[in-house]
């Protein structure tokens, strides 16, 4: 096998992976759905259903509104209950639709057999016309909708696609279940996609801790232009800047997209949902959710609905351990605490993480020692102690040039700091008000 | 032997001559007049730097306070009128008079009235702490307790009350700067009139939640019932977004509206306890029976 990985900083955290192996479990719709208007990056959509309104499954129920935005879809079949604000994992309040779920009648549109379905004749226009229209967006966490990474700017070609089977987060299993169990699929998908941008390679990286999934998926692609890669266990390697120069040795430029370098990137669960979208008429109304954490009597696979309750997923995966201290929506290095377990799943949520008190606690902050350990774990080439420092004292205008906005939030710096330094939690104050002065520039 | 040295001292002293000459030509040519009085005027003011007049630093200002014709929008809160028209003084100018200001806070959201369901263990800065999750409390509005209003005072006029986990002003110490009030992400502090005896009465609230929501998140919550403002005869308040507030500039305070707030949302401070008792004898019992 070979050990390809990025060039530059990363760590290798504990690996984790409780729920490996394990089946994915469709789990049958909650009794109320609560559907947030804001799931993927950009403009929250226009919502188009008004209390009392009956739905079905698979029914539009908001509307793209702008460029960065994306459709939602009802996952549940059932009568609105309320169009309103409701708490979301931080605790801030934003609008969502709750529906009360009544039976499960799907939209007649979607084809809901397990039947694969093959080849595509459709033409590039309409495979990405059917990616808006079904609300897809990046399901790896960072839900950049789908549909505008498809469009590729003028003056450049996308060469590859690659395909980020990677999971480098501890603890989540969503994507390996899914390179599994929906292999078949996957690959449509995947062929769907090249399609799509009209390109004649594709890769699928996956890291040497799945190799099930990576035999599984060689044998697949066998005689087609997919490839399969094995990579080197590390973090964070599932970040598309450093998979892009993992597997093709290119350097994707500061502050630029992998399609600079004539590379688009998509996760193994985007690929999947474009199938379903293109092939089954099906929007994207569910997703694999890993449900962990040491202390669960059954670390599992689920697929949900979304806008099912977190809490009911803790619920059907053994119950919330008596000593959880922290549950963490996604992988333990990227994800955030939720505030409280009564939040639903979105097209983001990749995992939920139940931890107790000592993995949980944040060790007492020192003093920095200038051991320079985080600039050499910083896959990006930053100086993660300088920008903190900076952040810490609002230098905010010192940060831009120290190109702060190519952080990718990976933590790395933070978890190998010996002083248990909050070094991202500055980092990322810093971008956000250095992105605040470059769009008030922008503005002038 | 001798001859060496008074060849040095000549040539040194030549060389010295012309750079002197040279020197003094590029003085002239490259001259910088500042008005004497800009130096004057920054002798007169406080020298706190502390940026409370909108400028970078004391100097910034004297220069404006100099060159500007209008002083409309220009005070110096620390040293307020005294200074103002000292400074009006040296440059022979009218000063404008403004009413003393003091910073507030307008959370009351201690644990006992909002209840705290999530601890926080992340970098200690309020900034951080808005930006990543709504709070200990479950208020997303409320005071996040972590002091960056304390950090950025230059004045030691505000600190954190440990039992209440809410930053309390010291008066007589505020200069209204207003950093305080620049530094809190969620805009609680507010720079309000000063009056007699630091006495003031304010809306010691500023969610924006509707009522049902905003008792539940806090049980001293403004529910936004509007009853203080259709008491106030003075039109000193407003119902905005779900909240009332006073404004400090018609309050005269009656404390009227106190009485009215049932969720106690309205703060009355530094005023002499009520020498009528009886009316409020009178309710107590008529609850109890």
């Amino acid at each position: 096998m070979s050990i390809k990985t990025f060039s530059r900083g990363g760590v290798h955290p504990p690996d984790n992976k409780l729920s490996a192996g394990n089946k994915i479990v469709e789990l049958p719709p909650p009794e109320l759905a609560t559907i947030p208007l804001s799931q993927h990056l950009g403009a929250p959509a226009k919502v188009l259903v008004n209390r009392g309104d009956q739905v079905k499954v698979g029914q539009l129920i908001a509307q793209s509104e702008g460029f960065v935005s994306t459709n939602i879809h009802s996952s549940v079949s059932g009568k609105v209950l309320k169009v309103d604000q409701f708490m979301d994992s931080s605790g801030y309040r934003r609008m969502a639709v709750q529906i009360q779920v009544e039976g499960d009648q799907w939209m007649e549109t979607i084809d809901r057999s397990d039947d694969l379905v093959r080849n595509s004749v459709l033409p590039a226009e309409d495979i990405r016309k059917k990616i808006l229209e079904a609300g897809i967006v990046g399901l790896g966490g960072a839900t950049f909708p789908s549909h505008i990474k498809l469009m590729v700017p003028q003056g450049k070609t996308a060469e590859y696609v690659i395909i980020n089977g990677v999971e480098c987060e501890p603890y989540l299993t969503a994507d390996h279940a899914l390179m599994m169990e929906r292999s078949e699929e996957l690959l449509s998908g995947i062929q769907l996609l090249m399609i799509g941008l009209g390109v004649e390679k594709a890769i699928i990286g996956i890291e040497n801790n799945k190799p099930d999934a990576i035999e599984k998926m060689k044998e697949i692609t066998r005689g087609s232009s997919v490839s399969v890669q094995g990579m080197k266990v590390m973090y964070p390697q599932g970040g598309e800047k450093q998979l892009v120069q993992a597997l093709l040795k290119r350097e994707v430029p500061s502050g630029g997209l992998p399609i600079d370098v004539g590379v688009v990137v998509f996760n193994v669960g985007t690929a999947h949902a474009v199938y379903e979208a293109v092939m089954k008429n099906r929007p994207l109304i569910n997703r694999i959710v890993t449900v962990t954490g040491k202390g669960l009597d059954k670390p599992s696979n689920f697929m949900v609905r979304i806008g099912t309750p977190v809490s009911s997923l803790i619920e059907k995966a053994g119950g919330l351990p008596e000593a959880t201290a922290k549950v963490i929506n996604g992988g333990p290095m990227m994800g955030k605490a939720l505030s409280t377990i009564d939040v639903p799943v979105v097209k983001g949520s990749s995992g939920i993480l139940l931890m107790d008190e000592s993995e949980a606690r944040r060790k007492d902050v020192k003093p920095c020692i200038r051991c320079t350990k985080c600039v050499s774990v910083c896959p990006m080439g930053l100086e993660p102690y300088l920008l903190m420092t900076l952040s810490e004292k609002s230098f905010f205008e010192r940060m831009e040039p120290e190109k702060v906005m190519d952080c990718i939030e990976c933590g790395s710096c933070s978890y190998t700091c010996p002083s248990s330094r909050p070094l991202l939690d500055y980092i990322r104050l810093g971008k956000a008000e250095v992105g605040k002065i470059m769009r008030a520039r922008k503005a002038v | 032997m001798s001859q060496i040295i008074i060849y040095t001292i000549i040539t040194l002293v030549a060389i010295g001559a012309a750079a002197a000459i040279i020197l003094y030509f590029v003085a002239q040519k490259f001259k910088v007049y500042e008005d004497p009085r800009i130096d004057e005027v920054e002798e007169a003011l406080p020298a706190a730097n502390c940026g409370g007049c909108g400028f970078p630093g004391c100097h910034n200002f004297a220069e404006t306070l100099v060159k500007t014709e209008s002083w409309d929008d220009l005070f110096c809160p620390v040293g307020g009128n005294d200074t103002m028209s000292k400074v009006a003084g040296i440059l022979g100018r009218e000063a404008i008079e403004q009413a003393p200001k003091v910073a507030v806070v307008r959370c009351n959201g201690t644990p006992e009235f909002r209840p705290r369901v999530t601890t926080y263990d992340g970098a200690p800065t309020c900034a951080i702490a808005h930006s990543l999750y709504a709070g200990e409390g479950i208020c997303p509005h409320g005071c996040l307790g972590l002091g960056d209003c304390v950090v950025v005072c230059n004045f030691d006029a505000i600190h954190m009350d440990p039992d209440t986990d809410l930053p309390v002003v010291i008066d007589d110490k505020c200069t209204a700067c207003g950093a305080c009030v620049e530094a809190c992400p969620r805009d609680i502090i507010e720079l309000r009139k000063k009056n007699k005896k630091d006495r003031k009465i304010f809306v010691s609230c500023i969610n924006e939640e509707k009522g049902a929501v905003a008792k539940k998140n806090c049980s001293v919550a403004c529910i936004g019932c509007a009853k203080c403002f259709k008491v106030c005869k003075y039109d000193a308040i407003t119902m905005e977004n779900n909240k009332a507030f006073i404004d400090s500039e018609k309050c005269v305070l009656c404390r009227k509206c106190v009485l009215e707030c049932p969720t106690s949302a309205i703060l009355e401070l530094n005023f002499p306890p009520p020498r009528k008792k009886e009316p409020v004898v009178e309710a107590s019992e008529t609850e109890i029976k």
